[in-house]
This record gives C-alpha cells, structure tokens and sequence, in this order.
C-alpha cells in the first residue's frame, strides 16, 4: 500500500503542480505526428499528438499535446515535455533527453525515471511517425 | 474533527494505515515520562512502580483476549510479534528431538502482510522452512478445504490473517481454529508434529471477537497504533506450552522471550487503548460501518468503479475499490491536494512496477489493480469527512479520465 504522505514529499512542488495544473493537456484532431507509448499492465500509458509547420525551410513543432493515464510522474513528465517541445525545430525536438525532462520537473524519485524515458521515447515516436507519413 | 484545527475542509479516511492517539490514552501515558520513569526490572519503589503497571497491562490485554497474563508479550509492533512467532517456533520445533523432518513446514497465504510473507520467505531462502502459499478467491476468501490438502506430516505452523487490511476480508479464523483442532487430534495417534496456528489481529481487534479459546489460535499478533495507541508497541499472545525460542536474547524480559528494557508508558497506552476498545464496542462498530455503507454507496454511483473485498464478510472500517481508467498514486495526490488521506495498492514508489500483490493473488488483473484505492475509516471519522470525500472524489476521477487517452 502507498500513503499519500508518504511520497508526496518525494514530488517535488513542479510535479505536484503539473498534476493539478497540466499544461497542453489534450488531443489535436488530425496531428501530422502522433504515438502512444507503455502498456497499462506496467502502470503507465502516454500518448503525444504534434502538428508541424514549417518556418522558411525549417520545420517546427507549431503546437504538442499529451494524454497520459498513469502515475504522477507520468503525468508530469508527459505535461513538461510538451512545454520543452513546443516551438523548436524537429531536428532540435528530436534531441531532447530525459535528464532533461527530469532536470525541469526539479528532479524525479529513482523509482520514477523510468516515466522521463518514456515521455521522451513518445515525442521521438510522434515525429517519426511524421516522418514516415509525409515520404508518401 | 478532534485533534486537528484546519480551517479549510479535511478528511482522514486512512486509519487502516495508522490512526490519531486517544486523548485518554496520552493521558494514561503521561505520567510515566517524567515522574513514574522507573525500570521495572529495578528492585527500588520506581522500580516496582513500573513493574506494577506492566503487569495491569498485561493483564488487561490478557482478560481482553481471554488469556491467562503469561500468555501475552509486549514486542515493538505487529511485525516484531509475527517474526518472533515465526522464527521462534521454526526454531524451537527444529531442535526438538522427535521432529524426524528434515525442516518444518508452514502454511500461509498469498494475501498475508508483507510481515508474514517476507518473515516466511526468509525461513524459506535459508532453508530453515518450507512455505505454502495458499490461493483465495477473488473475494479474498482462504479455502478451508485448500488448507487441509495442503497439510504435510513436517506441517508445524498455519498463519493466516484475520482481516486483509488493503480489503478489509475476514478469514475464517474460527473454522479454521476447528480443522487443526481435528487434525491435531488425529497426528497425536500417528505422532506427527503438533500443527500451531498464528493469526494476525491487525486490523481486527477493534471491530472482531479475538478471543483466542473461541478462535482456537495458539499466537495472535496485534500492534498499538491502528487502535488509538502509539506507534512502536504491539503485543503476542503465545499459548502456554507453545514452544519458542527467544529472537531478541538480552536481560530476560519479557519472560525470556523479548530482552530490552519494557516500554513502560506504551504499554501502558496500549492497555488503555484496549479497555477503550471494549468501551462503547457496539456503539462505534455500528457507527463505522454505517459510514462505511454509506461510503460504499457513493464510491459505487461513480462509473467504472467496483468493490473489492468480500461485499459481507468485511471490516466495518475498511472501504476498498478499483477504480477504470486512473492510476492510484495520481488519485492519491489530487485526494491530498484537497486535503483527504486515502491509500492505494498501485505499483509503489518501492521501484518495484507490480500493484498490490493481494489484489493480484485475488484475479485482478494488473491494469486494473493499478486503480485501486482504500478509504479506512475510525472511531473518530465523521458524516462530514464522509460527505466531503464523496463531494470530491467524482471530481477528481473525472478530471484524470480526462487526462488519460482514449482507445
């Protein structure tokens, strides 16, 4: 069993936050680049949706949202990540890492790094995806 | 709500995880801070002061159990009184002369506190013990007929829990008292080792008959702080000629069987607390659970939530859920940022990414076992507590529904 009190201290003030207050939570309707990452049977389950524009020659992440059943970290990691994502270029989205993400939230428990990869490991699927779809 | 000033809205619903002192009971301890500090072991007036208040203690928990007072031991808490049954019966049984086994045997099952399971794996992993771990059906429920088959010619000890504490299932404990009865009867006329059995009281002793002749249980663990005591007391009854061979070697106490010097104020406080216990019994046990009913009723109205736990055979105090698309870590922080206590058997912050391994072991699939939540209540829980809850936990499920993707 887990006690609220237990861990909530573990969270730091951003990730508590981000749980009552997620930013760019939802869904885009027709995204040029969406994937859904984890399984419910471990716990967490992520999805991304970006809509990419182009500036001049440069391709860019116009705008990023996330849906994400799962722990607290999860949610914070999901919710950060589209705040670091939102308006870079692909090439420069693409290079975000986890410390990154973790670094951000004012750091994660050990137990809950896992939840940063796998936000990450989201973004890098969603833009693959437009990758693949805009060859055809 | 006694004992706590907020000014804006609060509930405590996790007394299964621990609960508030009893003003009485602080009371009661008080005195042996300061004035009445002696030893119990000293010869002096400060000295027999003491021992003379352990031993009322001992002797009200004892009457409370329907014990004689050399049965009942004072340990740290429930976890300390379930490893010393255990590892001191194994112990003491394997040195006896006409145990022709090579090891004991112990039979438990898969829904036990972790005190229980991980005590029995130690056993296991040092090859001191061989361990079954019975099923339970998906209400909790340990089959009377699936312990009997389980019994071994080395089987030396059943430890089976009185009340889950994550969903609130009474074992049968008297029935199961009944059948080692029987077979105890029978192994006599075929020599075979005497079979003990352990229960633990836990989450039971405020709300069931622990009487030990009526359960037929020879050791019983309970703890102090999930009846209105401190935490860092608890107690074991073992019954008289029940082999044991002391964890804990040091100065004698404790009839030889816990050395250190006695927790004279805590145990003083746990006995208040138990003639608190006896005190209004019906009273508050009809109370809880008509909160507990009423709990029920409101969790249940919110789609996609069911019960888990046996419907009947349950704690008064114990409401305990699963709940479809969140997760329970997030529920219990959002349940926290309005300023309610609850606790949930998802994966834990322990790194592990299992849930509760008692929702597991009763068929719920692990998807599912990651929404779950306990809402535990007490003497002390009120309507309003009850009511703020249900204001907003319908709230806050449907705000991480929303959260979450759609399939």
């Amino acid at each position: 069993m887990i006690m609220t009190s237990q861990f909530s201290p573990l969270y730091s003030k951003k990730v508590i936050d981000l749980i009552k207050n997620p930013r760019n939570m939802g869904e885009i309707k027709n995204p040029d680049g969406v994937a859904t990452v984890g399984n419910r049977v471990c716990g967490d389950i992520m999805r991304l949706y970006i809509r990419i524009r182009n500036k001049g020659s440069r391709e860019y992440i116009k705008d990023i949202k996330f849906q994400t059943l799962g722990c607290a970290a999860a949610i914070a990691s999901s919710s950060i990540l589209t705040e670091i994502a939102k308006g870079k270029s692909l090439k420069t989205a693409q290079k975000i890492t986890n410390q990154e993400v973790v670094r951000k939230l004012g750091g994660l428990p050990e137990a809950k790094l896992h939840c940063s990869v796998l936000a990450v490991e989201a973004l890098q699927k969603a833009i693959d995806y437009y990758k693949k779809n805009e060859k055809k | 709500m006694k004992g706590r000033k907020l000014s804006v809205a609060s509930a405590y619903l996790d007394n299964a995880a621990t609960t508030s002192i009893d003003s009485e009971v602080l009371r009661a301890m008080l005195p042996y801070f300061k004035e009445k500090f002696g030893n119990p072991s000293s010869v002096h007036s400060w000295g027999q002061a003491a021992r003379q208040s352990v031993d009322e203690s001992r002797q009200t928990i004892a009457n409370f159990l329907g014990a004689g007072a050399s049965e009942i031991i004072f340990t740290g808490c429930s976890t300390e009184s379930i490893s010393l049954a255990h590892k001191g019966l194994v112990e003491a049984v394997s040195s006896q002369q006409n145990f022709k086994s090579k090891i004991p045997h112990i039979i438990t099952c898969r829904i036990e506190h972790k005190a229980v399971l991980e005590t029995c794996r130690h056993l296991e992993k040092r090859n001191l013990a061989e361990v079954t771990y019975l099923p339970v059906d998906r209400f909790g429920l340990v089959a009377i007929a699936d312990l009997e088959k389980a019994v071994k010619a080395n089987t030396v000890l059943v430890s089976i829990m009185y009340v889950n504490n994550e969903v609130g299932t009474v074992e049968p404990i008297g029935e199961i008292g009944k059948l080692i009865k029987k077979l105890n009867d029978l192994r006599m006329a075929h020599d075979e080792p005497k079979i003990y059995f352990h229960t633990d009281a836990t989450q039971a002793i405020q709300y069931l008959d622990c009487r030990v002749d009526k359960l037929r249980v020879d050791f019983l663990s309970l703890t102090g702080h999930k009846i209105h005591a401190p935490k860092g007391i608890g107690a074991l009854y073992i019954r008289e000629k029940t082999p044991l061979v002391c964890q804990q070697d040091g100065g004698g106490q404790e009839g030889g069987l816990r050395g250190g010097t006695e927790n004279v104020a805590f145990i003083v406080g746990l006995a208040k607390a138990i003639d608190l216990v006896t005190r209004n019994k019906d009273k508050n046990i009809k109370r809880i659970k008509d909160l507990q009913q009423k709990l029920i009723r409101g969790v249940l109205k919110i789609p996609g939530v069911n019960l888990t736990g046996h419907p009947e055979k349950r704690t008064p105090h114990i409401a305990s859920f699963t709940i479809k698309g969140v997760e329970g870590e997030a529920v219990l922080l959002l349940l926290d940022s309005e300023g309610i206590a609850a606790s949930s058997g998802s994966a834990c912050t322990s790194g592990s990414l299992k849930p509760s391994h008692v929702l597991l072991a009763m068929g719920i699939p692990p998807e599912v076992a990651h929404g779950s939540l306990r809402l535990s209540l007490c003497k002390e829980t009120t309507d309003r507590e009850v009511n703020y809850a249900l204001s907003i936990l319908p709230k806050v499920i449907a705000r991480l529904r929303k959260m979450a993707p759609r399939f």
